[in-house]
């Protein structure tokens, strides 16, 4: 399991390792009751800082996809491969979407930040439904 | 609120006439790597130095595992529990590496033989050799390795991975988060944002003797955004802008806006701006520090 994260990217570092370590998951790369390095572990390897790598990982906790077992490390949950089934199904659906876009001439760069931005106006409560291209 | 392990509060320091610190406010909490930033000669050395015990406060107060610097006992019992690498990094030249280490361990009870071995043979370090024949970068790591080995509760490092070639610098880094898990605090200062981006989970920058910001890296990340405005036709600027706008740039028909706080509420008055399209961006590190040194 390969993590590379991009610090300069202005991505928080724990979020860009939370959505690798879903990413993951989503490929079966991790399955339920496979083990995450542990905190220590990880943080060297990614040259990080450990609080950063236990934020990801109680995160991760949270949304269900981890189970953090005091003194033991960090597992993968059962319920995190029916998200993954989920992802699979999406992946579908994005797949044509960009398919759609592309046959209409956008490029990779215009695609990305099509969906960035649409992503952006979501997570800003002021999303009105229409696509601004 | 827990205790900072550093905490200054109104430090002040003045060399004939020059002020250096203007009312500092620091607090580096537990377990933390704080990332000291600012430009040359903004304080961050005069700080460093006022927490040793180095130089003596002429206003405010600073303290250390709730210890004020300014006690003489104090400042012997903070220093047995505090890890040090100044600036000069200076070493006693007669000795060689191994001498040096031998006479530095019995100082420190908690001295950690495993971290030793550890760092001899990662930064290759040549014990017979003498400290005067050492390179710039061998003095540095040999620092580093009398520092780590300690078994200090905090570290304080004054540009650490200065000197020091890239492999080197990620071996220092690598140990500094390893070490962190066990429990240490690291206050370091450095020029390399990208190796503070990467190790960091709390920073402040100095600049002209006060912190202008500070906190936890992610919160500031996540505060922070650029937003960049195009217009149809002509761009529109309102009479006052939403608090929280740092710096507004016009390009042709953009108009680029940092942001500190507020985005949402910036980005609905960029957006009810006639003709107005607005994308929002991350900022990285490297523009939250330019952006503060440059403006203040």
């Amino acid at each position: 399991m390969i993590f590379r994260l991009s610090p300069s990217s202005g991505v928080p570092l724990y979020f860009q390792l939370m959505e690798q370590i879903k990413h993951a998951v989503e490929i079966s790369a991790l399955r339920a009751g496979d083990q995450l390095p542990t905190i220590r572990k990880m943080a060297e390897d990614l040259v990080m800082n450990p609080n950063t790598v236990l934020r990801a990982y109680r995160e991760l906790e949270h949304q269900g996809i981890v189970e953090l077992k005091h003194g033991s490390g960090a597992f993968i949950r059962e319920t995190a491969d029916g998200r993954a089934r989920v992802m699979r199904k999406a992946q579908g659906i994005v797949e044509s979407a960009i398919e759609r876009l592309a046959s209409l001439g956008l490029t990779e760069d215009e695609i990305r930040r099509a969906f960035d931005n649409e992503l952006a106006q979501l997570s800003a409560g002021k999303h009105a439904g229409k696509a601004k291209l | 609120m827990i205790d900072g392990v550093i905490e200054t509060t109104q430090l002040c320091k003045t060399f004939k006439g020059h002020a250096a610190l203007r009312g500092l406010n620091l607090r580096v909490p537990e377990g933390s790597i704080f990332g000291f930033l600012g430009r040359n000669g903004a304080g961050k050395t005069t700080t460093i130095k006022l927490l040793m015990g180095l130089l003596h406060a002429d206003g405010g107060s600073a303290r250390v595992f709730g210890t004020p610097v300014t006690v003489a006992d104090g400042a012997i019992e903070i220093r047995r529990r505090i890890g040090f690498v100044s600036e000069d990094k200076e070493l006693y030249p007669y000795m060689t590496v191994g001498q040096v280490i031998r006479f530095t361990r019995p100082f420190f009870p908690k001295w950690r033989k495993d971290l030793e071995r550890r760092y001899l043979e990662m930064f290759e370090l040549p014990q017979t050799r003498k400290v005067a024949d050492l390179s710039k970068g061998m003095r540095s790591k040999l620092m580093l390795l009398l520092t780590m080995s300690r078994g200090a509760e905090l570290l304080i490092l004054d540009e650490p991975t200065d000197g020091l070639d890239p492999a080197a610098t990620e071996d220092v880094l690598r140990e500094l988060a390893g070490i962190t898990a066990e429990g240490t605090t690291v206050f370091f200062s450095s020029h390399q944002l990208a190796e503070v981006e990467l190790i960091a989970d709390h920073i402040g920058i100095i600049d002209r003797g006060k912190l202008i910001v500070s906190g936890a890296l992610d919160d500031l990340k996540a505060r922070y955004q650029r937003l960049q405005v195009v217009f149809a036709d002509a761009v529109h600027s309102p009479a006052q802008w939403v608090e929280g706008v740092e710096h507004v740039r016009q390009d042709g028909r953009m108009l680029s806006i940092l942001a500190s706080r507020n985005v949402d509420e910036i980005a609905d008055q960029a957006r009810s701006l006639p003709g107005s399209s607005v994308e929002r961006y991350p900022v990285t590190l490297k523009e939250i520090f330019l952006e503060h040194v440059r403006s203040n």
